[in-house]
């Protein structure tokens, strides 16, 4: 609610003229009532021809007033609510952008696309329907009241009266309706869920005959959900019913004190009848305020859940020493080292590494292996600092990751994740995320690095050939090569391939270890894998087992010394030996 | 016209509710007669208030009592309505919604390995809730609006033929103002949803990727890129919203427009003693009534639009033919004694691409295939023909000597068991999972399994055992976590034939090794088909097919390949290069 405030901050002139111009459209509305009744005591009863035709045309004037009031309003409140839309989007993307890896787990990529697109429209219409009509309405309501005490004080108190049990009406169907709204969103949501289940698992339930199951799975809860519906649509659908009821009923009540008071002289038959066409202005009134607050609570729940994204604020304070430069480490200092690290993941409960201490120099290649959840990826991710590390600290060159700004050191340190993704856009845009001025020989020389280059030539337009979002177009191992090539453009300092080239063939993964190792200057490079195959000649292997390190050292020391990875590499490469 | 299909199939859903239609018909007319009678009572009772010390109380008493009564039929008519419409409306849907998800089983592979799973999805839910806010709204509004329409014009026709000219003749106008309208948006309403898509789509590729983002330093470029979007964005919406936003106000004019006309006609008329006071002012409520239902239908008429267009693509999906049937004549049980015969097998995704070419393959009982070669060279292409999610172009596939075509895919895929490389689990128990190929398992059967998947410990470890509730796909789980379950799922139904589709990729070689063992054990005997990258697994196969741009090059054994010197030689020897 605050934030939207702020954000029509800018607005000010759009926010007060939007209302305003919508309340003269309402009070030359009040008018036409009392014109009326004008043309019944006076035009009529006088028999003045004259005087009717003056008073239409008073009705058309007051027409086109409204009309032109309404359509300022109508720009003025559109220009705030897009406006104000708009600047919502564009601090919520920056504000995800500022979000570091442990944010991102937690809050999780889906929720933050549908804050980004869904709710931020929710709160658009909301803003301009609220300036559109949020003192519209009431102001008819009251002003109706109003109109109607200036014309009998007596009658009037009918509208005092009704007006309280109208708002008891409308405001009650909606409390009470409320959660069950989010009930049936809930439900929606449960049969979503089994639709896509379906989908997905579309071979393993043909493959154990689970066809039967899953549809009687679906059909109980779309019934739920059924029933769901049909009960908030019985109770909503008295909403119109009631509140006809309580009108007319009090226009009943007003013709008979009407009757009463022209009978004693106090009223004309005209001022019945504008009393009574006030009542009826009430009722349309409310039926879009009944409307207008619906939207309201619902652009109210999108923007709270806006600004829980707005309340998620990263924890990783940012260095301020740029890495570049800091001196070349002297060949006495290690270029990576970490010294006693731990890292537990925020809502994870154990210790995804312990207690990790190992050093590694400029220009080594290090191997890291282990078994499924052994902290592989969690160790590297400490390298370019997508994490903290919960104990101990890291450092690179000499000086902890913390001091330097994250800028710099995502600059040094190059990481090919797990998850092949690429962008919408050309093979050389994919590439250039590396290095934003890259020639096209650069691109070319990383694509050759990263055994991309025949692949790439083949392909119409070459560099500029389209790569589809999340590189849908290109098979796993093309993926894998294009982001090798985007992350070995930059030339960085230190390289880490996170199991990254498990799409591809033995000989394709041995040649591009070849040509990284070739590369000058050579980067300090970091591979892990599961393969002992992929590491079998790295200058050192990092061997971890359930967090913890078991082993450092070469391929021939740990194959006489550590138990786990002799377990690893037998389970590899068994039957060479064995002949 | 399309539509008028797509109506048809709606009302054909709608017709098991016929009852209910009636009623709400019934009940809408109802409605509709007495709301506009009760302005013709109020006329008559103001003729009564004539003036000072001439006022008809009795008169104005009955009158009064009328309109109450016809007050309580009105609200009470409408409530049934309004139920009557819920009723129809969400039970359409729902049906509409079973009849989705029992097509999507039958639906061939071919289908659904072609379409994303958010169009399918979003064809279930959300268009078929968009189509019911349609529909509702149609029942509503469109018909009490007609309804209204035509009781106003036969009300006012008894009051006063002029008055009502007047209404007739400028009425329309609001109509066409609202089409005009309407039409201009459209273009802009295009322009904005085009705009909003376009960042949609933005928006979900770089907030998917951004670890990626973060990486590589991109978040400038995004914001960047994102504003430049957002900027165009904010153009078209303004537009869009402004001109739109323009129907009401336009209407209204319109409709005060009549108002004044009909206060000056029916003045005129009132001093020349053609109507009453009392009718000029149930004239006046009548023509603000009148133009409302005009723009409610105008407003209708568009979203009945989408809702039809909602609707049509669900129809797509519930029309897209099913797979072949089986044949009434196929056997329902075979007597699996595990050899497998490909003969002459042809096969092909898409016509103009060859893909499998005159295939044979002859398994005996007990033998152990192995399926080797580069990624994305269609290994699963034979796991598809096998388990028959995808049907031969021509040749056969025959089990137990029997055509495959000839026995019903139940019976068929219950033969063999399968793990597949992505993992698929659905929300509820680790339990549920696990017994999905035999729902009658004992705890001890289950647990067994477990064992011998080497799942039982961490199982045993989480919050409830077998009894935790996982999420959809897995939910807190690791890769590798899944696919032992989805391991133990297979070693608990001890199937006859085997399928593992790099069913342990994500699982470290250690597990890896011993999980080999148990299905080694389980397998003994039986015929085991195994996409693999370990060669201590293909080494052991009793047949290799080694394939390559989805065609099988070279089918043997382990040493007959060697020899032979061929594409499988290389790829043996190049894992153990430098």
């Amino acid at each position: 609610m605050k934030r939207i405030l702020m954000y029509l901050r800018g607005y000010h002139k759009e926010c007060i003229l939007a209302p305003l111009f919508k309340m003269l459209e309402a009070t030359f509305e009040l008018f036409v009532p009392l014109v009326v009744s004008a043309i019944i005591d006076i035009g009529i009863a006088g028999q003045d021809k004259g005087y009717i035709f003056k008073m239409c045309f008073i009705l058309i004037l007051l027409a086109i007033i409204g009309l032109t009031c309404s359509i300022t309003a109508q720009y003025f409140a559109a220009k705030a609510a897009v406006g104000c839309a708009t600047g919502l989007r564009h601090h919520l993307f920056s504000h995800i952008q500022s979000l570091s890896f442990s944010e991102l787990d937690t809050v999780g990529t889906s929720t933050l696309i549908t804050r980004m697109t869904s709710d931020v429209n929710q709160v658009q219409n909301g803003v301009n329907l609220v300036l559109r009509l949020f003192l519209r309405s009431p102001f008819i309501v009251f002003g109706a009241m109003i109109m109607a005490f200036t014309i009998d004080v007596q009658a009037a108190l009918v509208f005092v009266a009704a007006i309280p049990i109208l708002a008891v009406i409308v405001f009650g169907i909606m409390l009470i309706t409320r959660p069950m709204y989010k009930k049936v969103q809930a439900g929606l949501d449960k049969i979503l869920a089994i639709t896509r289940e379906n989908l997905v698992g579309v071979r393993v339930i043909r493959a154990f005959n689970k066809e039967n199951e899953e549809v009687r799975r679906f059909k109980q809860s779309n019934e739920e959900l059924n029933h769901l519906q049909k009960f908030v649509g019985k109770i909503s659908g008295l909403m119109n019913p009631l509140t006809y009821v309580v009108v007319n009923v009090s226009i009943i009540v007003l013709i008979w004190i009407g009757a009463i008071r022209v009978d004693a002289g106090t009223l004309s038959t005209g001022q019945v009848i504008a009393l009574y066409n006030y009542m009826s202005q009430i009722l349309v009134e409310l039926i879009k305020l009944a409307n207008l607050i619906i939207s309201v609570t619902k652009a109210l729940a999108c923007a709270n859940r806006i600004d829980e994204i707005f309340g998620v604020q990263s924890d990783m304070v940012d260095g301020k020493i740029d890495i570049k430069k800091q001196k070349e480490s002297a060949a006495i200092t290690p270029i990576i080292e970490f010294k006693n690290v731990s890292l537990r993941y925020r809502g994870g409960g154990e210790e995804a590494i312990s207690d990790i201490n190992f050093k590694v120099n400029k220009g080594e290649t290090v191997g890291v292996i282990g078994g499924t959840g052994s902290g592989k990826s969690s160790l590297i991710g400490l390298i370019p600092r997508f994490y903290d590390a919960t104990k101990g600290e890291v450092l690179i060159d000499g000086v902890n990751v913390k001091e330097y700004t994250q800028e710099s050191i995502r600059s040094k340190v190059a990481v090919v994740m797990q998850k092949a993704l690429l962008f919408k856009g050309t093979i050389r845009d994919n590439v250039k995320w590396g290095k934003q001025d890259a020639t096209d020989e650069e691109v070319m020389k990383a694509l050759e690095i990263s055994q991309a280059k025949e692949f790439v030539e083949k392909k119409d337009g070459v560099l500029d050939a389209f790569v589809d979002q999340a590189g849908k177009n290109l098979s796993g191992g093309q993926r894998q090569r294009l982001t090798i090539a985007r992350a070995v453009v930059g030339q960085p300092d230190i390289l880490i391939l996170d199991d990254s080239s498990s799409a591809l063939d033995f000989a394709t993964d041995a040649a591009l270890r070849n040509s990284i190792r070739n590369m000058t200057p050579s980067p300090t490079l970091f591979i892990v894998s599961q393969r002992a195959a992929s590491m079998m000649h790295a200058d050192k292997i990092i061997v971890l087992d359930d967090g913890m390190v078991t082993g450092i050292g070469t391929h021939k020391e740990l194959l006489a010394s550590c138990e786990v990875y002799q377990e690893i590499y037998y389970s590899q490469f068994k039957t060479k030996e064995e002949k | 016209m399309v539509s008028w299909k797509v109506i048809k199939k709606v009302l054909g859903r709608i017709k098991k509710y016929w009852f209910f239609l009636a009623l709400s018909i019934i009940m809408a007319i109802i409605t509709v007669a007495s709301t506009l009678y009760v302005p013709i009572l109020i006329g008559k009772a103001i003729d009564y208030i004539i003036g000072v010390n001439n006022v008809d109380f009795e008169n104005i008493k009955s009158i009064l009592f009328t309109i109450g009564v016809f007050i309580g039929i009105t609200a009470l008519s409408q409530w049934i309505m309004n139920i009557c419409n819920n009723k129809i409306t969400y039970h359409v849907v729902r049906d509409i919604r079973d009849e989705a998800i029992e097509k999507i089983q039958q639906l061939p592979l071919k289908y659904i390995d072609g379409h994303s799973y958010g169009e399918v999805v979003s064809r279930v839910i959300a268009d078929v809730d968009q189509f019911a806010d349609g529909l509702l709204m149609g029942f509503t509004q469109f018909f009490i609006g007609v309804m209204t329409i035509i009781g106003t014009l036969g009300f006012m026709l008894m009051i006063n033929f002029k008055i009502t000219l007047v209404v007739v003749l400028v009425t329309p106008v609001s109509f066409f103002v609202a089409s005009f309208i309407a039409k201009k948006t459209y273009m802009m309403f295009k322009l904005q949803s085009e705009t909003r898509g376009e960042q949609t789509a933005f928006i979900d590729e770089i907030i998917g990727g951004q670890k990626v983002v973060k990486a590589y330093n991109h978040e400038e470029t995004s914001i960047h890129q994102f504003d430049e979007i957002n900027e165009k964005l904010q153009k078209y919406s303004l537009r869009a919203i402004f001109f739109s936003s323009l129907t009401n106000p336009s209407t209204r004019f319109v409709n005060s427009l009549v108002y004044a006309g009909v206060a000056v006609t029916g003045a005129i008329s009132a001093i020349y003693g053609g109507i009453t006071v009392g009718q000029l002012s149930s004239f006046l409520s009548y023509a603000n009534q009148y133009t409302k239902p005009f723009n409610e239908i105008s407003g209708v008429v568009t979203e009945l639009q989408n809702a039809l267009a909602c609707a049509s693509r669900v129809f797509e999906l519930i029309e897209e033919s099913p797979e072949v049937p089986d044949k009434p004549s196929a056997k329902r049980t075979i007597q699996v004694d595990g050899t497998v015969d490909l003969d002459n097998v042809f096969f092909s995704y898409v016509s103009d691409k060859k893909l499998i070419e005159n295939f044979n393959l002859h398994v005996k009982k007990g033998q152990k295939v192995a399926i080797v070669g580069p990624t994305g060279c269609g290994k699963t292409t034979i796991i598809n023909l096998l388990m028959r999610f995808y049907d031969v172009d021509s040749g056969k596939i025959s089990v137990s000597g029997i055509n495959i075509k000839d026995m019903t895919r139940n019976a068929l895929r219950s033969g063999y068991g399968m793990v597949l490389q992505e993992t698929w689990l659905k929300s509820g128990t680790i339990r549920d999972n696990i017994v999905m190929g035999k729902p009658d398992a004992t705890d001890e059967e289950v647990i067994a399994a477990a064992k011998a998947a080497h799942s039982h410990s961490f199982i045993k470890r989480l919050s409830n055992g077998y009894n935790t509730v996982i999420g959809e796909d897995g939910g807190g789980l690791s890769q590798g976590q899944k696919q032992l379950l989805c391991i133990t799922r297979v070693m608990l139904c001890h199937p006859s034939m085997l399928i593992l589709d790099e069913a342990t990729s994500s699982i470290d070689t250690r597990t890896e090794v011993k999980i080999q063992k148990a299905f080694d054990k389980l397998m003994e005997g039986r015929t085991s088909f195994i996409v693999a990258h370990r060669l201590s697994t293909i080494q052991s196969a009793d047949i290799i097919l080694v394939m390559k741009d989805g065609h099988v090059i070279e089918q043997g054994s382990h040493k007959e390949l060697l020899a032979k010197g061929g594409f499988y030689k290389n790829l043996y020897e190049s894992q153990f290069a430098k």
